[in-house]
């Protein structure tokens, strides 16, 4: 059985209602819950989420990897299998090694030589930023090299779509910085690039478009700095006693007040800001934090807001 | 077919130390270890064959069973470290994927056939052309159940298990197939030997006996086996990829 397409989806990708769940010990995980998601040729996406937010699953289906139980995938007009079939799409997977005994060079060729029309193996070296070490064993790289090495393999079918999943993850910065590199000099040759990543850093930098995954359920999509406002708040955190809420909720910079006795938390959109006023405000405040208030606590709150605005 | 995929896939078997150490090394050490101090026994226990020639046969079978059997540590390794998701967001068919395993399987059995030929004519091994061919197409068409089994094998056992699966799997079809001692007789041993695969292997040595080697049973137990472990190789892979 093949997945069925919606007719009238070509040209880009198309996700319609996509649902998986998985069985587990602890019974049915419903990893991605019926999600939409339309690209267009030449975007670049982030999918970003925490762990287990179903970016993987997501991609997984898209590939055709999995299997959906409901719903439709479309790329390029085709199903997701005969998209790969005809070489349209490269990707790195998440989690993968590369077979040992061969050299960097001569993986690269021997995935070349299954594609219809792909790239020259030394300028898909190029590209990936490891030309140098094309006569380098592949047992013999690092973990950044290896993932240079991946996306080499990725990029050499010369794919219309490229999908990349958390491929900087375990990296150190100086690596992770190449690989994006790498990655701009592929994009710039007019691809479709959907990319999932738990680093807002990441997203904010690279992608056109961000999309946020929380619990198998897409809940924001937009530009980076749109997503950034959202979730790129930080955290004051303080004592203050006799805290008054009006007040702490007027000061310039701030989004949202939690008041627990004397223990103030104040969400900021600029947190520099509320800090100096703060200060001039409160100078009896003590015991100051400030902290990112990180993706995962963007999302339980944003996820939150969902499930309430649901019940109400 | 990629010609490309499985030069290379070729390569990277001669690159494998074990590959040289189990499938060569070890057949042909054993050989000059058990035949060579026979070597003018001409009717080796009963076999009607000479011990030089029977030993080279059965151990051809042992190294070839090997050779083909370590097609399915290949796939195994490759669905751990999650190259075959890999190769399967490329164009590559599975009907390839496993062609070109089958192939290399094969190829790494040529070579051990051709090695244990030149072992063999050391210990004074001489046959008519006819036989050689004839031997050689015989221990080609009885490793097929092999290689089927190897993709079977290669989707049901952990890459943590798999060296030991085919090691063992191995040495007992060799020890009951007749490769270190010939089996005669019609007792219950000799009756569940000739059920295996691996007993014909070693039969294809009386080829010079004038007659066929291998007669109708051997056909149906090795064409038996060849259906049996296709059906559970295309099972086991369908389980393991959730693809029909």
């Amino acid at each position: 059985m093949r997945t069925a397409v919606a007719p009238e989806a070509v040209g880009g990708i198309r996700l319609t209602g996509l649902a998986k769940t998985f069985p587990s010990p602890q019974g049915p995980v419903r990893a991605v819950r019926g999600i939409d998601l339309d690209i267009a040729p030449g975007e670049t996406v982030a999918l970003l989420g925490p762990n287990g937010a179903g970016k993987s699953t997501t991609i997984e289906m898209l590939l055709g990897l999995t299997r959906p139980d409901a719903g439709t995938v479309s790329v390029f007009g085709l199903s997701p299998e005969r998209s790969v079939d005809e070489g349209n799409v490269g990707a790195m997977l998440q989690t993968g090694s590369l077979i040992r005994d061969l050299s960097v060079g001569e993986l690269v060729t021997m995935i070349a030589s299954l594609y219809p029309k792909p790239l020259a193996v030394d300028d898909a070296l190029e590209l990936a930023g490891i030309g140098s070490l094309a006569g380098r064993r592949t047992q013999k790289l690092s973990g950044g090299e290896t993932q240079r090495a991946r996306f080499a393999v990725a990029i050499v079918a010369d794919p219309d779509l490229l999908v990349l999943d958390e491929p900087t993850v375990a990296m150190d910065v100086e690596s992770r910085r190449a690989f994006w590199s790498a990655m701009r000099a592929f994009v710039a040759r007019d691809k479709t690039v959907l990319f999932a990543t738990h680093y807002l850093e990441e997203a904010d930098a690279y992608a056109d478009r961000v999309v946020l995954m929380a619990s198998g359920a897409i809940v924001a999509d937009g530009p980076p700095t749109e997503i950034k406002a959202m979730v790129g708040s930080r955290r004051i955190r303080a004592t203050l006693p006799g805290a008054d809420r009006a007040l702490l909720a007027a000061l310039p910079g701030v989004t949202d007040v939690d008041l627990r006795g004397e223990a103030i938390s104040l969400v900021c959109s600029d947190s520099d800001l509320a800090l100096r006023a703060l200060l001039e405000a409160s100078p009896d405040v003590r015991d100051i934090e400030v902290t990112g208030a990180g993706l995962e606590e963007a999302f339980v709150q944003l996820t939150h807001e969902d499930s309430e605005a649901e019940a109400a | 077919m990629s010609t490309t995929y499985t030069r290379l896939e070729l390569l990277r078997m001669l690159r494998n130390r074990r590959f040289f150490i189990f499938s060569l090394g070890f057949p042909v050490v054993l050989y000059y270890l058990i035949a060579g101090p026979n070597k003018h026994n001409d009717d080796l226990g009963g076999s009607g064959i000479s011990a030089p020639v029977y030993y080279m046969v059965g151990l051809v079978a042992f190294g070839a069973m090997t050779a083909v059997l370590s097609a399915g540590a290949r796939i195994s390794a490759e669905r751990s470290t999650g190259w075959n998701r890999q190769l399967r967001i490329t164009p590559l068919t599975t009907r390839d994927y496993f062609r070109t395993k089958v192939l290399t399987g094969y190829a790494a059995a040529c070579a051990t056939i051709l090695v244990m030929y030149v072992a063999g004519a050391t210990l004074g091994v001489s046959l008519p052309a006819r036989n050689w061919i004839e031997m050689t197409g015989l221990i080609l068409v009885g490793l097929v159940p092999f290689a089927a089994g190897a993709i079977a094998m290669g989707h049901l056992v952990s890459v943590d298990s798999i060296g030991p699966a085919m090691g063992g799997t191995t040495a007992v079809l060799a020890f009951l197939g007749g490769t270190w001692f010939p089996i005669t007789g019609d007792g219950v041993f000799a009756t569940v030997a000739k059920c295996l695969p691996s007993y014909w292997l070693v039969q294809a040595g009386h080829v010079g006996l004038g007659g066929s080697a291998w007669g109708r049973t051997g056909w149906l137990v090795v064409a038996a086996w060849t259906v049996a472990l296709t059906a559970l190789a295309a099972r086991a892979y369908r389980r393991d990829t959730g693809r029909f």
